[in-house]
């Protein structure tokens, strides 16, 4: 049986408490939500903590229908679990492109433990790293972990370990902030700027910061869709992820026209973050969706995307699926009915 | 090298238990190690298989991913509670009438995530079925066997006088 | 007993341990403890080839908590499964052959101390070349992997000819020619293998080895073999299998270092494996490539066919040799093949050792033969269900390379899935991006050879009456999920007339049960069922006859059932089944039986004629269904229809699980399942879990809908034949063959992923040949062929110019 090292294990009640353990603990103290992302690396010895500090015993990191801050932001716990954020309401309703991909990670099992919080720290992967200790050992390892080396290539000086999270990408696209609790105080981070596109340091959160709040913006006049693509229909992350958003033109009142006034399209699976492609958005400004202006953008969106040999399925396969699938969103998005 | 053990309390199977184990051990390791309930499988450790699934709270999780420290005060549901009274819980009857477990090393998981979904559904479709069972993985039965003991279950658990079908026992003919 | 109406047989049952394992009862290995039980971890290998310098445990023995570590010093004597492959060291003795050969054993207090330990035990290697595929194997003769077998790193060559191919091919109207690769797949039982050993110091001298093991008696004379103690001083036990698949059917290493560590701390040891670890156990499917050549007339009857097949072995013996055989053995007994020509070779290759994966050896060259058929039948305008219902082989009638065909239902079961897919209005007439495709197979029940030679049954049952009317079996045979114990609790109900619930099974213990040779081969129903029926006849021919002089009544006219022993003219009068034991008991003492079966004698007696031959021999067909997305390739299986000739149901509910569950393997194969390494990176498994090895979920397996066909073969108890593996070979070439169908392109090499399929399109968009697969097939230096005279040309069996002495078949498998 694979089995967790020794460490010591904290349950904090408030966030307070938890940094202060954190500060206790220093740089052998990490935190922990669901414990889906964490454990498992535990156990194959990629992160070694010597102290675990849990997250979900504070109430405040499970709110559900958050603080409004008066702007239409809604701002929700990072301690819900994916199964309760896809299952909210108010979420099906205002921001289903989150709650499906929410209910498209992993398993029901799994969803039931990981949070949204976690799936945004989500660790990146590799199939050079997401082994068993004596598996790394037989390459000599990888710099992600124990060694000096990226595998996926070899004279690189980074490591491209991909980013797998199917929340991450819709949020950027959505635009979402993500308030950082930390020794410092507080500040809010734009989750675009989250991440950094390097598969070791990947998360622009300090080590002591908590991700304390997800806040969302009000859903008037705009779209969003997330589309996944993986191996099987449960288990898998996926090797390729697509987010789109537009925003559509106002018209006469508060009703939208169907024209585009600004998009997003970003991509998970394809890079160490989640990668968002600015000409792709350019490119349907001011258009209808039309099929061409669709074209355009799949066709933007599928020059940078840079899949590597890391992780299931033929590289060059999943960089042609980007357009397939940047494709098939759009048109699931021009489909949509406007909001009321 | 080995830390000292930690002692919880919590309601497993219905009842208020008390177990002192390894404070770095999983659910899954106390429960099989400490609390000799060895009905409780792994298949991976990982989080990978859904082999070693409990209820939680009422809620199916893996518990080779939940620590045994974070169960304390909680509420524990393993294969060994399911039957009450010297009875099979309609469920286990359903699965061993149809050979919905074959060689029965993932058997445990199923019928507790399953417990789970007509808990909140009474009559679920193939479909929901599928769905619920997505984290399961099964190398014997091919899920068909285990559709059909979920379905046959929960008709018996709304009263209804259901049988297995011909054709699923027999083929079609 | 013939014609009497059956009352148990034949029914929907319940299986006898289905309450236990609904509950959560069934001890599986890894659920027994025992007081001062220690753990075991193994070290393994981090090179796929070199030769071990030195081992240093001195660290590790320091650690406290480490009670023991052995090394490949402590257990010199090789082993393996075949005779003629004894070529496996508990631990890596000189060299290492794959990353994850165990090369060192820890015994600790505990996993985690255990698991600690390893990192202390430092290890030298001097790396040498690694051979990481089979092609490399041929072309590389040196280094060699291991100094034995046919030529360099080529394990196994075969080469077998029955009748002249060149002639048929003259005679053919159409000869064709195709290349198929199917890549290596593995078990991924539920359950990592596990086994734990207790030993009872001198006087007793004995281990006791509980393991998740298919073949208890195989491990009890590896066991022997390796820790150098006369087997009665051995006791194995197979605990239920969770999941075996092939996977669990050689002797492995942990079994074994558990074992002589007990001997050596006189404490109960432990061994679970990881799931890394099972992948490093594999013995699954031969990653194959094939190569074949078929001479047709018009009419589709085939005129000759030339078969090759290079297996890639990984780094032992296991049951190669005769994985090897059987890539070539069963292509003759489906449709009548006069002429026929078979080369095999296997390579060592530095991977984990491949074996018997459910239809061992026949789902790769029955998915090669299977599309090469649907091929023949487009060029010849034929329908490929028209062109197999034509030319069934008969039967009751001895093939080319003398198998015995008994009963053959393989038309009905054409007739079966043509009529319920509605073939007849989807091949070929259904919109771009649907399809569907047909395919047949055949499948041993049981091998007529047992793994090493002895003319002793394959099968033994003992059968103890109680005189409060129940009844006890004994049998060697190992329950691993697919019923064999209800198996012979239905067979003695039905002959003795009690309810199967009344009869206790006691199985798969070298101390208890008399041999069954293990849960492999399809063997168990035909051949411990013929013993558990001759055992029950046996009581009943007791029970019988002091009935018949209770009831003054001749012996003929004694009925046995529902629990009563009755006149058969008269039914009011009779006894209870348990007075009629309690009768017999007082007349003559204790009443027991027991019952054995040996398949009869093969009628091949060449050199290789040993793999192949079966008592009798199962028949399937399959339509799938399939939904190609052409912008990604992705094939998607809605629904399978499927037929399966099985003589007859001894458990329905059962046989319908089993087929079920052939499908699912098969379609995981189809679509998704393959053993990759990393050829460039010191040839480690690509990814060695059941996360990224992908086996399919609720979400991908299709609906099934299943025909049994019920022919009763005369060589299986009550009619039956095996259901186990069987319907899983139509599965792949079905869904290759429906893929075709869908968008028109051939995608020769299994799993049919999505970037092969979509390589194939862009193939075909742009005018080139619209397929994906291999393209040639290497030279290999063949031996002088085996020449073998079909029946049909006067041949008895034997080979050309060999002597009569020589005896049946490659007797050591």
């Amino acid at each position: 049986m694979l089995r967790l090292p020794s460490f010591r294990y904290f349950q904090p009640k408030t966030l307070r408490e938890a940094l202060a353990m954190k500060a206790d603990a220093g740089a052998d103290g990490m935190y922990v939500a669901g414990g889906t992302d964490l454990y498992p690396n535990m156990k194959r010895r990629h992160q070694e903590p010597r102290t675990v500090i849990s997250l979900m015993g504070i109430p405040e990191l499970k709110a559900t229908e958050g603080r409004n801050d008066g702007k239409g932001m809604t701002a929700v716990g990072p301690g819900l679990t994916l199964t309760q954020l896809s299952v909210l309401p108010s979420f099906r309703r205002n921001y289903s492109a989150l709650a499906h991909a929410a209910e498209l990670v992993s398993t029901p099992l799994l969803r039931n433990m990981g949070t949204l919080g976690g799936n945004l720290c989500l660790d990146t992967r590799c199939n050079y790293y997401n082994q068993n200790y004596e598996w790394r050992k037989a390459i000599d390892f990888c710099m992600k972990k124990d060694g000096a080396i990226c595998w996926v290539a070899p004279s690189s000086p980074r490591c491209w370990a991909v980013s797998s999270s199917d929340v991450a990408p819709v949020m950027v696209a959505l635009g979402a902030e993500f308030l950082l609790v930390g020794p410092q105080g507080e500040r809010v981070v734009p989750a675009g700027r989250f991440y950094h596109n390097d598969g070791i340091n990947y998360l622009t959160k300090q080590p002591d910061e908590i991700l304390a709040e997800v806040c969302l913006p009000a859903p008037d006049g705009w779209h969003a869709v997330y589309h996944k693509l993986r191996r099987r229909g449960s288990f898998d992350f996926p090797v390729l992820g697509v987010a789109a958003w537009v925003r559509w033109e106002t018209g006469s009142g508060k009703r939208e026209t169907r024209r585009v006034s600004e998009a997003r399209i970003v991509l998970g699976g394809v890079a160490s973050w989640p990668q968002e492609i600015p000409a792709a958005g350019a490119v349907l400004k001011g258009t209808a969706l039309s099929d061409e202006a669709i074209a355009a953008a799949a066709e933007e969106a599928y020059r940078p995307a840079k899949p590597l040999d890391n992780t299931d399925f033929d590289l060059s396969w999943r960089k042609q699926m980007t357009r397939v699938y940047v494709t098939r969103a759009l048109k699931e998005l021009r489909g949509r009915p406007a909001r009321a | 090298m080995t830390d000292p053990k930690v002692t919880i309390a919590f309601e497993l199977n219905g009842e208020l238990t008390e177990v002192a184990f390894a404070p770095h051990k999983t659910l899954l390791e106390v429960l099989r190690e400490d609390c000799g309930l060895t009905g409780t499988k792994h298949g991976c450790e990982l989080g990978e298989c859904g082999t070693c699934a409990v209820l939680l709270d009422d809620q199916p999780v893996l518990s080779c991913l939940a620590l045994g420290l974070a169960c304390s005060g909680r509420r524990v549901k393993t294969v060994e509670g399911m039957a009450a009274g010297g009875r099979l819980h309609p469920l286990q009857e359903a699965f061993a009438e149809l050979g919905a477990a074959q060689c029965g090393y993932c058997t445990p998981a199923f019928l507790l995530t399953a417990e789970a979904l007509l808990a909140g559904n009474r009559t679920p479709t193939r479909d929901e079925i599928k769905q619920a069972l997505a984290g399961n993985l099964c190398r014997c039965t091919g899920y068909i066997k285990i559709y059909e003991a979920v379905e046959l279950a929960a008709a018996r658990m709304r009263g209804e006088a259901a049988a297995p079908a011909d054709e699923s026992v027999y083929g079609r003919r | 007993m013939a014609g009497a109406k059956l009352r148990v047989v034949g029914k929907a049952h319940r299986k006898l341990d289905a309450t236990a394992k609904v509950t959560g009862v069934t001890k599986f290995a890894d659920d027994l403890f025992l007081p001062r039980m220690l753990y075991s971890k193994l070290l393994r290998s981090p090179h796929a080839h070199a030769r071990i310098v030195s081992v240093d445990t001195t660290k590790a023995l320091a650690l406290g908590g480490v009670k023991a570590v052995l090394t490949g010093k402590d257990l010199p004597i090789p082993f393996g499964i075949l005779p003629v492959s004894q070529d496996e060291h508990a631990l890596a003795h000189d060299k290492v052959r794959f990353v994850g050969d165990p090369v060192a054993a820890v015994a600790a207090v505990s996993e985690e101390i255990a698991t600690e330990a390893l990192d202390l035990i430092a290890v030298t290697y001097e790396p040498l070349k690694a051979i990481s595929s089979a092609e490399e194997a041929v072309a590389h003769p040196e280094p060699r992997i291991h100094d034995y077998g046919d030529y360099g790193n080529l394990h196994k060559l075969i080469d077998l000819e029955f009748g002249d191919v060149e002639e048929g091919f003259a005679e053919a109207d159409l000869v064709r020619e195709d290349l198929f690769f199917f890549e290596g797949s593995t078990h991924l039982p539920m359950e990592q293998h596990a086994a734990l050993a207790d030993w009872a110091p001198p006087p007793d001298g004995k281990v006791t080895l509980w393991s998740a093991t298919q073949t208890p008696h195989y491990v009890h004379r590896a066991l022997a073999k390796v820790l150098e103690l006369p087997p009665a001083k051995i006791r194995v036990i197979a605990t239920p299998n969770g999941g075996g698949f092939g996977g669990k059917s050689d002797p492995f290493s942990h079994e074994i270092v558990v074992a002589k560590l007990a001997i050596l701390t006189g404490r109960p040891v432990k061994i679970t494996l990881t799931r890394e670890e099972v992948f490093y156990c594999h013995r699954g499917r031969h990653p194959t490539l094939m190569w074949v050549k078929t001479g047709v007339k018009r009419n589709g009857a085939i005129t000759g066919m030339h078969f090759k097949s290079l297996l890639d072995g990984g780094g032992y013996g296991s049951y190669g040799v005769a994985s090897t055989y059987y890539t070539g053995a069963l292509q003759t007994v489906t449709y009548p093949v006069p002429r026929y020509k078979f080369q095999g070779a296997r390579a060592f290759t530095n991977k984990p050792p491949c074996g018997p994966k459910r239809g061992h050896g026949t789902p790769q060259p029955r998915y090669a033969l299977e599309v090469h058929l649907d091929k023949i039948a487009e060029q010849l305008s034929i329908d490929p269900a028209e062109l197999r219902l034509q030319h069934l082989v008969p039967p009751n009638s001895l093939t080319a390379n003398y198998l015995r065909i008994g009963s053959m239902g393989l038309g009905a079961c054409i007739r079966k899935v043509v009529e319920g897919s509605g073939w007849k209005q989807k091949f070929r007439k259904l919109p771009l991006g649907q399809g569907v495709g047909l395919a047949c197979s055949s499948y041993i029940s049981g091998a007529g050879l047992p793994i090493y030679w002895n003319n002793m049954p394959h099968s033994g049952v003992q059968l103890k009456c109680d005189r409060g009317g129940g009844v006890t079996v004994f049998c060697g045979s190992t329950e691993i999920g697919q019923g064999s114990d209800s198996i012979l609790a239905y067979i003695v109900a039905e002959v003795l007339g009690i309810d199967p619930f009344d009869i206790a099974v006691v199985t798969a213990d070298t101390d208890l049960t008399p041999v069954d040779l293990g849960s492999y081969s399809s063997r168990v129903t035909l051949m411990s069922g013929n013993a558990a029926l001759q055992a029950a006849e046996r009581a009943r021919e007791i029970l019988a006859s002091h009935a018949a002089r209770k009831l003054e009544i001749p012996v003929e006219r004694v009925v046995f059932a529902d629990r009563r022993v009755f006149d058969a003219e008269d039914p009011e009068r009779g006894l209870a089944f348990a007075a009629a034991v309690q009768l017999a008991e007082a007349a003559q003492g204790t009443v027991g039986t027991v019952g054995s079966y040996t398949p009869p004698q093969s009628a091949g007696r060449y050199r290789g004629a040993g793999v192949g031959p079966s008592p009798a021999y199962s028949y399937t067909a399959a339509v799938a269904e399939v939904d190609v997305d052409q912008e990604t390739g992705i094939v998607i299986v809605p629904r399978i229809w499927i037929a399966h000739d099985v003589g007859r149901s001894i458990n329905a509910a059962a046989v319908m699980g089993q087929v079920e569950g052939s499908v699912y393997m098969g379609l995981g194969e189809a679509l998704m399942e393959e053993m990759a390494y990393r050829g460039n990176r010191n040839t480690v498994h690509k990814f060695p879990s059941l996360l990224e090895y992908k086996s399919p979920t609720t979400l991908e397996m299709c609906d099934v809908v299943t025909y049994l066909i019920e022919d009763p073969d005369p060589s299986g108890p009550f009619g039956a034949k095996e259901v186990g593996q069987g319907p899983l070979l139509p599965v792949m070439p079905a869904v290759a063959n429906a893929v075709y169908d869908a968008v028109g392109v051939r995608v020769d090499e299994i799993p049919v992923t999505p970037e092969k399929v979509l390589k194939a399109l862009k193939r075909k968009a742009k005018g080139e040949e619209p397929r994906f697969g291999p393209s040639t097939f290497p030279d290999i230096p063949w031996p002088e062929p085996t020449r073998v005279p079909p029946p049909w040309e006067g041949g008895d069996g034997k080979a050309i110019g060999q002597k009569a002495t020589v005896a049946t078949g490659e007797r050591r498998h």
